[in-house]
């Protein structure tokens, strides 16, 4: 029986519980030894000219190797936007002494010899800044009366798409238009960012930092700072989280391998959380305006979606995320006609960069609440207009208004089951009984009907990705795989698909990822991608390298190597019909190395769907809303191991749930983060989470052999609109239309309120 | 100043600032690594370390306090030959772990719990691991897992007897 | 984010470290278990240049009976004092109230005499004493002396401790089995109360309504001229100056004042 689709406990647990997994601020890598400690010494304004950096005192504090402004960086370039379209004149300084643009922007480096000397001289570091007006928000930023780069003369950095015709919306029955917040929240992956860094004699540097794409950074970082890319070796050791922060270099990393050369030691990095909750990259940030039309009989004709993006302070992925956006606008619903428009805006606010769902979980909340919005002008159950206006199942590629290929789908058949599995019927008795009895704690029930594009990047931008096996005369078996797993499980999987082409117990099997010297070229893990192409390639691998082990066989055994097949229980090939001939994996490896290497091109990016219903009570005297119920259906093709699909289900629920009750990054008037510790930003804890209903769906693609489609980030995706609107939807018999997210309770509170007044 | 701390079982004597936290202690000092720092505001327990029997959050602690004290960390868990503690084996069996930051607090936050309420249900649970937080398993998990682990009995909620092992 | 450096005195006794405390004077912190103290220290926002460690004396740590209070030392951790079976009979309010402080990490190290000395307007266990009444037991060089909790707290991380005293007991009324509510708002169930309510007995505190934890005075008159608790409740927020942030505005704070202290009352009126 196959291994594959069956529920395997993962096989790098036993270190990561009884030792620890080795992060990168736990390594004790003799090229570090005698490292420096970096403390950053940040700008704590939002907007400003920097006057002076005095580093006097600080160079007299204990410990104190160096502290590094712009002035030591020499004739180093800034760092380039990093996309063609973004206007000329913007690119960002590794330490300030010009502008600075967003508080935590770097203006010095402080290298000690002991970690807790640094935080004691950074104190004393004398940064004066001359004030600017901050410019906050995408409204303030479109007004361009402030702009961060004076040279652009604009703070739009990039813009897609035209507006609607005039007559867009023309001949509808129904029309509503809503302007949503889709809020910047904080990754917060458990560890922070990190990074360390060593030159050899020979020239090289080796870095180690905490990423999700160790060959996109290596190559950033060596543009950066104009090294040709063989002298940089960067590995990425245990990473612990990412959710899309830790895709590719952060200025810091270079920095850190800058400082190792200029000083002549090593150095290493680790930031606090209240660094890095200024300084990682923000997610999400737009600002909606969403219009929806159509008839009063349910079906919708026209859609439109223009976003704001906030870019922060300088351009990061965020730039570019609200394509994604507009591409998935129209989202699993047939509308006849569909517009989208988007344009990025710097802000002097943290750069925004991906977060778990990157662009689609705003198109999905956007359309998602549209809907809602467009059932509740009309009257109508939202269940069944989403039955009214969902696309058709489809077997064959569905080319969307918005040129998306849809791979299959088959939504309403999603939708079904969520609502069967929540009790729909029957939450809404329940709903209608607290109603009429006018209860305190009222019922919500959400919905969202989703899909999502997956597997879109990877090397050169392309659906394609990297494998290696090699068989080694001990038996044992070694993959290299250009995915990047912080925390997915590609140890376990990886080994279960190659373990299932060969018969080597998964145990036997390494598998090894993220150091560039080993691994030249691989897409990193994002974007859902890892098993539609990176666990692809594992299994083209192992099917070549069966291939491979048939031709040496034959002529080992004196057989045709037609007659060779797979023997699973030996781990090596039998001769067809002679019981008893055969040859081991390992035999052949002892004979000559027994090793390919190979590239897999995906024929397309897969577009996993679901339905979720999540069920909330809602306390009206107080506005706090507390989530009962989230089921979840979530089609991403075939499972490969249903605990570690599962599992990054659970988590992207937590998220979406997450960003819909609890989280948002909060900045002042004039910039200042409101919440730069855990202490402040509210991060999900397990009290407000109920355990997840997981319902089964699978419809494979064939996009790849493996026949799935990425499952990371589907739970947020779809658990964001669905809680938004069941904390809606629990006061909507008060009047209310509409609440922003996060629908805390002194909003919801006042929601109701003013929903009283205007009904009065 | 002078410190004489019980680690794991083994005795210690360490001069230390009296400014050293307890987590740079266990991580800097004594090499144990698995305990992590995810926060400066005590608020997202990856340091959880067992003092004396008592969980605590190990970046909100002094070395000195804990002069005199036993401390077990998850590397401390495991029996002699390997064997896994039972929140350990149930995390494992339950995948209540991801990406590992949060985890060996996570399983210490845990053993805290089955000390206090040997058979708790998943309220019961989540309101035990309240001060510890996690962002790949949306915590489902790591509920079931300690709910497995409490069938395991009362091994669950005790971390190994110190061992009085003079340095 | 590690704390400036400091020198640690590690008293035997009280007297040893009310010397360390006239000895450094505005220098010196007391430090029982940390967990108000050292997060402060760590983001550099607290910068004593003595700490005097007084969490381990244990001689501090008790609830007992004298007479009509229960006496509580200043050490006791706070899951102490939510398992003494002694307050659990005598003043069941007050165990309730140390069990929702924090996460059980912070309950094992947390100490009363800590929270109550430090003032901070959103504390739970300070809101539960005010609503009690009682007496703060400091000692100085001078010897002990009791400050009615209703004079104790002064405003945000203000007492009328002088700094050469040390908060040594809390003594409150044994209520018995007279009803008594809590209710403690929050958005995360181990955050700090956005608005807190204490009730028992006719008497009412509240957090985070001021700078300090305060009383419903108007809503305690109202009970006593016999008005009903939703009239009562109504009045709650009379007198108070809450604050406005992120999490709640001042006036939500108000309307959440008179919803809790309406559910309070109704909880300790249910249960009496």
């Amino acid at each position: 029986m196959s291994i594959l689709g069956t529920r395997v406990v993962r096989t790098e647990d036993p270190l990561f519980l009884t030792r620890g997994a080795v992060y990168t601020d736990d390594l004790t890598d003799e090229r570090l030894t005698g490292a420096l400690h970096a403390t950053f010494v940040r700008s704590q304004v939002a907007h400003g000219q920097v006057r002076s950096v005095d580093t006097s005192a600080a160079l007299e504090a204990p410990g104190v190797v160096a502290v590094v402004t712009a002035a030591d960086l020499g004739d180093l370039a800034p760092i380039p936007a990093g996309f063609p379209f973004v206007p000329a004149g913007v690119s960002r300084p590794w330490l300030s002494d010009d502008r600075v643009r967003f508080v935590g922007d770097p203006v010095a480096v402080v290298l000690t010899e002991e970690l807790y000397q640094g935080e004691d001289a950074a104190e004393l570091v004398e940064v004066d800044i001359d004030p600017l007006p901050a410019v906050v928000g995408t409204e303030a930023a479109a007004r361009d009366d402030v702009l961060l780069f004076p040279e652009a003369g604009t703070n739009v950095l990039s813009s897609f798409g035209e507006p609607a015709p005039a007559d867009f919306f023309d001949g509808c029955e129904v029309v509503v238009r809503q302007r949503i917040v889709n809020q910047r929240v904080a990754p917060v992956p458990l560890e922070t960012r990190a990074a360390a860094a060593a030159w050899g004699d020979d020239g090289r540097v080796t870095i180690w930092c905490s990423n999700q794409a160790a060959q996109m950074a290596k190559g950033e970082i060596a543009a950066w700072l104009g090294l040709d890319p063989a002298r940089v070796h960067l590995i990425t050791p245990a990473v612990g989280g990412g959710f899309g922060a830790k895709i590719g270099a952060d200025p810091e990393f270079a920095l850190i391998a800058k400082l190792a050369e200029i000083v002549g030691r090593p150095v290493r990095w680790s930031e606090t959380r209240s660094e890095n909750l200024i300084g990682m990259l923000h997610g999400r940030g737009q600002q909606q305006q969403v219009t929806i039309g159509g008839r009063r009989d349910g079906t919708i004709e026209a859609y439109s979606l223009v976003v704001d993006q906030d870019a922060g302070a300088y351009p990061r992925i965020g730039v570019v995320l609200p394509t994604l956006t507009m591409m998935m606008a129209p989202g699993v619903y047939a509308f006849p006609k569909v517009h989208a428009q988007a344009r990025a805006l710097a802000t002097n606010t943290t750069s925004i960069g991906a977060y778990r769902g990157a662009g689609r979980p705003e198109a999905t909340a956007a359309v998602e609440r549209a809907v809602d919005l467009f059932a509740a002008e009309i009257g109508m159950d939202p269940a069944e207009v989403r039955r009214i206006n969902l696309l058709p199942a489809f077997a064959s590629p569905h080319r969307t208004s918005m040129g998306a290929t849809y791979d299959n789908g088959d939504y309403p058949a999603a939708l079904e089951k969520a609502l069967e599995a929540a009790g729909y019927p029957e939450l809404r008795a329940e709903q209608a009984r607290r109603r009429e009895a006018g209860e305190v704690r009222q019922l919500g029930i959400g919905m969202s009907v989703y899909v999502e594009i997956t597997g879109a990047g990877g090397e050169g931008g392309g659906p394609t990705e990297d494998a290696s096996i090699e068989v080694h005369p001990d038996g044992t078996a070694t993959i290299l795989t250009g995915t990047s797993p912080h925390g997915q499980g590609h140890a376990t999987a990886w080994a279960m698909i190659a373990s299932d082409q060969l018969g080597i117990p998964i145990e036997d099997i390494t598998v090894v990822h993220g150091d560039t010297d080993l691994i030249p070229k691989g897409g990193g893990t994002m974007g859902s991608r890892s098993l539609q192409q990176g666990g692809a390639a594992v299994h083209q691998a192992a099917g070549e390298l069966v291939e491979l082990a048939k031709t040496r066989a034959a002529q080992k055994l004196e057989v045709d190597p037609g007659d060779l097949v797979v023997d699973v229980a030996l781990a090596g090939l039998a001769v067809r019909g002679t019981p008893g001939v055969g040859v081991t994996f390992a035999e052949l490896a002892g004979d000559e190395q027994l090793l390919v290497r190979t590239t897999f091109q995906a024929a397309a990016p897969t577009f996993p769907f679901g339905a979720h219903v999540v069920v909330v009570e809602v306390d009206v005297e107080s506005g706090k809303a507390e989530v009962q119920r989230v089921v979840a259906v979530d089609d991403a093709g075939t499972i490969l191991n249903p605990l570690l699909a599962d599992g990054q289900r659970h988590g992207g629920l937590a998220q979406g749930v997450a960003q819909a009750l609890l989280e948002e990054v909060l900045y002042d008037a004039d910039g200042n983060p409101q919440t730069s510790t855990l202490a402040d930003y509210p991060f999900v804890s397990a009290t407000e989470l109920p355990s997840f209903e997981l319902v089964p769906m699978a419809t494979p693609t064939s996009m790849n052999p493996l026949g799935a489609k990425g499952i990371g980030e589907s739970g947020t995706v779809g658990s964001t609109p669905a809680t938004q609107n069941a904390v809606i939807d629990a006061v909507a018999h008060l009047g209310v239309r509409h609440i922003d997210m996060p629908t805390t309770p002194m909003r919801v509170f006042r929601a109701v309120q003013a929903a009283q007044q205007e009904g009065n | 100043m002078q410190v004489e701390i019980t680690v794991n079982g083994e005795r210690r004597t360490d001069e230390v600032e009296p400014r050293l936290l307890l987590a740079h202690y266990l991580r800097d000092v004594c090499g144990l690594t698995a305990t992590n720092i995810g926060c400066d505001s005590t608020s997202c327990g990856a340091c959880t370390v067992v003092v004396d029997g008592l969980t605590v959050k190990s970046c909100t602690v002094l070395a000195a306090q804990t002069d005199g004290a036993q401390v077990t960390t998850l590397e401390g868990l495991a029996g002699p030959d390997g064997e896994l503690h039972p929140v350990q084996a149930a995390f494992r069996a339950e995948h209540g772990l991801q990406c590992g930051f949060c985890t060996p607090g996570m399983v210490m936050a845990s053993i805290g719990v089955l000390a206090d309420n040997p058979d708790p249900s998943d309220r019961e649970v989540r309101e035990g691991l309240e001060g510890n937080l996690c962002r790949c398993t949306g915590y489902h998990n790591i509920v079931r897992a300690v709910r497995a682990a409490a069938q395991a009995g009362p091994a669950a909620g005790q971390v190994p007897q110190a061992q009085e092992v003079e340095a | 984010m590690i704390p400036s450096p400091f020198d640690l005195v590690r008293p035997a006794s009280v007297e040893e470290a009310i010397e360390a405390l006239v000895e450094h004077g505005d220098d010196a912190k007391v430090i029982a278990g940390g967990h108000s103290l050292l997060p402060l220290m760590k983001l550099r926002l607290a910068v004593p240049g003595v700490l005097v460690d007084v969490g381990s004396l244990r001689e501090l740590s008790y609830v007992r009976v004298e007479g009509d209070e229960v006496a509580i030392g200043a050490t006791t951790r706070h899951f102490e004092l939510e398992r003494s079976d002694v307050a659990r009979a005598e003043v069941p309010l007050l165990p309730h109230v140390a069990s929702r402080v924090g996460d059980p990490q912070v309950r094992h190290r947390g100490t009363l005499g800590g929270t109550v000395a430090h003032s901070d307007p959103a504390s739970d266990l300070p809101t539960a004493l005010l609503a009690l009444g009682g007496t703060v037991v400091v000692q100085g060089p001078g010897g002990r002396r009791e400050i009615p909790v209703t004079e104790f707290w002064l405003g945000f991380f203000e007492t009328a401790l002088s700094p050469d005293e040390l908060v040594v007991e809390l003594r409150v009324p044994r209520t018995g089995t007279a009803g008594w509510g809590y209710e403690k708002f929050t958005r995360r169930e181990n955050d700090w109360p956005i608005v807190a309510a204490a009730a028992v007995q006719g008497r009412v505190a509240l957090a985070n309504m001021a700078g300090a934890v305060v009383r419903a005075t108007a809503t305690e008159e109202a009970l006593a001229r016999g008005a009903s608790i939703a009239e009562a409740a109504a009045l709650a927020d009379e007198g108070t100056s809450p604050s406005s942030d992120m999490h709640a505005d001042a006036d939500y704070r108000r309307h959440l004042a008179r919803l809790l202290t309406r559910r309070a009352l109704e909880t300790a009126a249910a249960s009496s």
